[in-house]
C-alpha cells in the first residue's frame, strides 16, 4: 500500500493523478449541484400538486412520481443519454452540433434532477398530508384562497418536518452522481476506475474515492442539520435539542 | 506447561502436514481442486473472441482456447465432473476479478502489456491486432491526422485511452474524447454521428462494423497506432497453472489445429447473424502461432 500514487505524474498527460481526481470531483459537485436544484424545484411542485383538490393533477402528479421511481437510474441515464436523441430529430441535430461533454453534463443534470425530483415530491406530499387537515381548514376559514393557504400555512411546517428525509436525498443525490459513468461524464468514479485500470493500484485508489464521497456526503449532512437547527419551531417537531 | 507444549508440537507437527500435502497442487490446480469448480470469464461484445450468442451463451475464438485449457485442467486433475461456471467481465473489472479469485482465467481481448505482467500473468499470444480508428466513409477521413479537432470514442479502461493522448502529444493534433463504457456503446457513438471515428483494436472494429446495420457505410484506418499481442490472462505467480495453459495451447498452435479454428472463427460466417469477419491470418499472427510466447507490449 502505498498512497504516493497520488503524486506521482500521469503518463503524457502533464498532470498528476490527484488533480486528475480533484478535476473529477468538479464534476461530481457541479453535476450534484445543479441536479439538486432542479429536483428540489420540480419535487416541490408536484409534491404540492398531488395534495390539492384538483383529481387529474393528483393522478398526473402519481405518475410522474411512480413512472421515475420505477425504473433504474442506470437504465434513465442510457434511455437520456442514447435514446432520447435517436427519437427526436431535434435533440440529435442538437447534439451532434453541441459540444459532447457539455452534453454529458446535461444529460446528467436532468436525469438525476428528475429521478430525484420524483422522490422528493414523495416527501413533499407526505409532508403535507402529515399536518391536520385542522391547519388546512384554519386557513379556508380566515379567507386565504388555496395558494395562500399553501404559503403561508402547510408548506412552511411541512418543510421543516421533512427535511431529515430531504438530508437523505441530497446524500443520495451526490452519491447517484456516480452513475453518470455509464455515459462517460468525467466525474469522479470515472476518474477513479480509470486511475484504477491505469495504474493497478485497486486498493489506494478505491480508498481515496470512498473517502471523498463519504466526506462530501458528510459535508451535506451537516450543512442540513445547520439548515434544520436555524428554521426549527420551538416546541414542534423537529425543533429539538 | 507441558500441556502447551505437547498442544504446540501437535500444531506444528498439523502445520507440515499440510504443507507437504500443498506441495503436489500450487495456485489456481489446488483451489480448483478444492472447491471442484472453475470460473471462466468471458466478454459479452468481444467478438469474435468472446461473446453471448442468440442463446446468451459465450462462444468464440478465446473461449474455444479457453474451452481446451479447461479440458486439460479436468484430464490433469482427473475430474472429469468438474463444474465449470461463466462469469461476464468487463474492460475495468476483469483484473481485479481476476487477482480476488472470482474468475481462475479470463478469455476474451485482453492485450498482454509489460505494465499488465506485473500484476497479472498471459498464456501464449493467440492473436496480434492495431489500434487503429473506425471511420464513417462519407466522412472524409483518411490518416489520424484528418482527426484534429473532432470528437473521437473509445471505450473506458483500455489501453486506447493512454495510446489516443500519447499520439495527441507526439502529433500535435487535438481531438475530444468521449468515452462508451464498452465497445458496443463506443460504436453506438460512432454510428450516430456522436463521434467522428472510434478508436479501438483492429479485430473489434471490424466486429462492430461485421455486426452494425450497414457494415458498407464504416472502413478501418490503415495507420497504426501500435501492435499488441492478445492472450488469456491468468494470475500472476502461478506456475503449476501457467505451464499447463501454456503446454496446451502450445500443442494446439504447434500442430497446426489452431488454422483451423483461426478459419472457423475469422474467415467463415459465425453465430449469431451468420456474419464473416474476413480477418485472414496477419505476418504478426502467423508468427505468434509458429514461437508460441507470451510476450508483452511495451
Amino acid at each position: 500500500m502505498n498512497f504516493g500514487i497520488f503524486l506521482e505524474q500521469i503518463p503524457d498527460e502533464g498532470i498528476a493523478w490527484w488533480q486528475n481526481l480533484a478535476s473529477g470531483l468538479g464534476w461530481t459537485l457541479g453535476t450534484a449541484f445543479f441536479a439538486w436544484i432542479l429536483a428540489f424545484t420540480l419535487g416541490s411542485i408536484i409534491g404540492v400538486v398531488r395534495t390539492t383538490d384538483k383529481r387529474w393533477l393528483v393522478r398526473l402528479g402519481d405518475a410522474y412520481v411512480e413512472l421515475f421511481r420505477n425504473i433504474p437510474l442506470i437504465v434513465q441515464f442510457f434511455i437520456w443519454y442514447f435514446v432520447v436523441p435517436n427519437v427526436i430529430p431535434a435533440v440529435k441535430a442538437w447534439v451532434i452540433a453541441a459540444d459532447p461533454t457539455d452534453f454529458q453534463f446535461l444529460t446528467a443534470i436532468v436525469c438525476l434532477g428528475l429521478f430525484t425530483s420524483a422522490r422528493i415530491a414523495e416527501q413533499v406530499r407526505s409532508g403535507i398530508q402529515s399536518l391536520s387537515q385542522g391547519q388546512r381548514n384554519a386557513g379556508y376559514a380566515i379567507g386565504l384562497t388555496q395558494t395562500q393557504t399553501y404559503r403561508y400555512v402547510l408548506l412552511p411546517m411541512a418543510y421543516r418536518i421533512i427535511i431529515p428525509p430531504l438530508t437523505s436525498e441530497v446524500m443520495n443525490l451526490i452519491k447517484n452522481t456516480a452513475v453518470a459513468y455509464s455515459i462517460g461524464l468525467v466525474e469522479l468514479f470515472f476518474r477513479t476506475r480509470e486511475m484504477a485500470e491505469m495504474t493497478f493500484r485497486y486498493f489506494e485508489v478505491f480508498a481515496a474515492a470512498t473517502l471523498i464521497y463519504m466526506l462530501i456526503a458528510f459535508s451535506a449532512n451537516r450543512v442540513m442539520a445547520f439548515i434544520e437547527r436555524r428554521v426549527a419551531v420551538p416546541g414542534y417537531i423537529g425543533g429539538g435539542k | 506447561m507441558k500441556k502447551i507444549m505437547t498442544i504446540a508440537a501437535v500444531i506444528v507437527a498439523a502445520g507440515f502436514v499440510t504443507s507437504a500435502a500443498a506441495q503436489e497442487l500450487t495456485g489456481t490446480l489446488k483451489k480448483v481442486k478444492e472447491t471442484g469448480s472453475f470460473t471462466v470469464g468471458y466478454r459479452e461484445s468481444s467478438i469474435p473472441f468472446s461473446y453471448l450468442d442468440d442463446k446468451q451463451q459465450p462462444i468464440g475464438y478465446a473461449m474455444e482456447l479457453c474451452m481446451r485449457v479447461v479440458d486439460a485442467v479436468k484430464a490433469d486433475l482427473k475430474m472429469p465432473g468438474l463444474k465449470v461456471n461463466l462469469q461476464p467481465v468487463t474492460s475495468s473489472n476483469r483484473i481485479p476479478l481476476l487477482q480476488n479469485g472470482t474468475i481462475d482465467m479470463e478469455c476474451g481481448s485482453t492485450t498482454n502489456s509489460v505494465q499488465r505482467q506485473q500484476q497479472v500473468s498471459f498464456g501464449p499470444t493467440y492473436f496480434v491486432i492495431n489500434v487503429t480508428a473506425a471511420v464513417k466513409k462519407n466522412s472524409g477521413i483518411n490518416t489520424f491526422a484528418d482527426l484534429n479537432g473532432k470528437t473521437v470514442s473509445t471505450t473506458s479502461g483500455t489501453t486506447s485511452v493512454p495510446l489516443i493522448k500519447a499520439y495527441e502529444k507526439t502529433k500535435d493534433v487535438a481531438v475530444k474524447e468521449i468515452y462508451g463504457k464498452d465497445h458496443a456503446e463506443s460504436f453506438l457513438l460512432l454510428a450516430d454521428d456522436r463521434a467522428s471515428a472510434f478508436i479501438m483494436d483492429d479485430i473489434l472494429l471490424a466486429g462492430q462494423i461485421a455486426n452494425s446495420k450497414d457494415p458498407a457505410a464504416y472502413k478501418i484506418l490503415p495507420e497504426s497506432l501500435r501492435q499488441e499481442p492478445y492472450s488469456m490472462m491468468l494470475r500472476k505467480d502461478d506456475p503449476q497453472f501457467k505451464a499447463l495453459v501454456d503446454k496446451t495451447v502450445g500443442a494446439i498452435m504447434k500442430s497446426g489445429e489452431i488454422d483451423k479454428i483461426y478459419a472457423k472463427w475469422f474467415t467463415s460466417p459465425i453465430p449469431p447473424k451468420g456474419i464473416n469477419m474476413n480477418f485472414p491470418m496477419t505476418p504478426p499472427i502467423r508468427e505468434a502461432f509458429k514461437n508460441p510466447n507470451d510476450k508483452g507490449v511495451q
